[in-house]
């Protein structure tokens, strides 16, 4: 069966979605994602769709899921990379993909990423002696 | 109007669907459609072969290059044998859905076509036309 495959990157995973999808793919992809989130207590996740070109309502349902779903076990989802024609189909279409955070590219969804877990607890110790 | 080509594929199983949105694609880039049409064109045709998979157990899809008044365009034919759509005014409606998705798939694929056709008859199945021009924007 085919699958994406799904790369671990200290604290975050990283999927980059190379083919288009089909219904039974995308749902592979949801639950393979949530089990390696549990399985490497990732705190992140990032999904790189810059050679997607299409998103149509099922796909955007799941990249939703995965949102909603990486949040309920203590993971950030960021998507990037959705190429212009996308963005403009899927607002058309009448999909908002609200709850799921986006970046431009990469290399910014990582930094959005570091953002929202917060400082790591070592780098809060060094703040904490800063203010004394 | 005239067509100037016709395809038809039979869609019976998801990988089906990217073949013929493929084919769409690239009848659609040869005709000079703009990338934002092709993509409108692709992603109305996702929405419009989920529905013939799931509700009817598949069918047939056409893609014919049609032109009218000296412009080209994509026409789309999606058509199943399967229970059909009780209430078609219902089923256009956004958020409406009787197998638990969105319900943006008929609505929505409207939206993305530039002309937009449905027949439906219960007990005899669903026969979904769209068309893109090539200036459709």
């Amino acid at each position: 069966m085919d699958r994406i495959p799904i790369l671990k990157m200290g604290e975050f995973l990283l999927v980059t979605i190379q083919v288009d999808l089909y219904d039974r793919l995308a749902l592979t992809l949801e639950s393979d994602l949530m089990n390696m989130v549990s399985r490497t207590e990732a705190k992140g996740v990032l999904i790189d769709i810059s050679s997607v070109s299409i998103v149509d309502s099922f796909m955007g349902r799941i990249l939703g899921n995965i949102a909603s779903m990486s949040k309920i076990m203590d993971a950030e989802t960021v998507v990037v990379g959705m190429q212009p024609a996308v963005a403009i189909t899927l607002v058309e279409l009448g999909l908002t993909l609200s709850g799921v955070h986006t970046a431009l590219d990469v290399e910014m969804g990582m930094e959005l990423l570091r953002n929202k877990i917060g400082p790591k607890p070592n780098e809060e110790e060094d703040l904490y002696d800063d203010i004394i | 109007m005239m067509t100037l080509s016709k395809e038809n594929f039979e869609i019976k199983r998801e990988p089906d669907v990217i073949l013929y949105r493929n084919r769409a694609k690239e009848l659609a880039a040869k005709i000079g459609m703009s990338l934002v049409g092709q993509t409108k064109l692709i992603t109305a045709a996702s929405e419009l072969v989920r529905n013939m998979l799931r509700y009817a157990e598949g069918g047939t899809g056409i893609i014919e290059v049609v032109v009218r008044n000296n412009i080209k365009g994509i026409r789309l034919t999606f058509a199943d044998k399967g229970p059909g759509i009780k209430d078609l005014k219902l089923a256009m409606q956004d958020g409406f859905s009787t197998g638990r998705s969105l319900g943006l798939g008929l609505p929505g694929a409207k939206r993305l076509s530039n002309e937009f056709d449905i027949k439906s008859e219960p007990g005899k199945g669903t026969t979904v036309t769209i068309i893109r021009w090539k200036n459709g924007l």
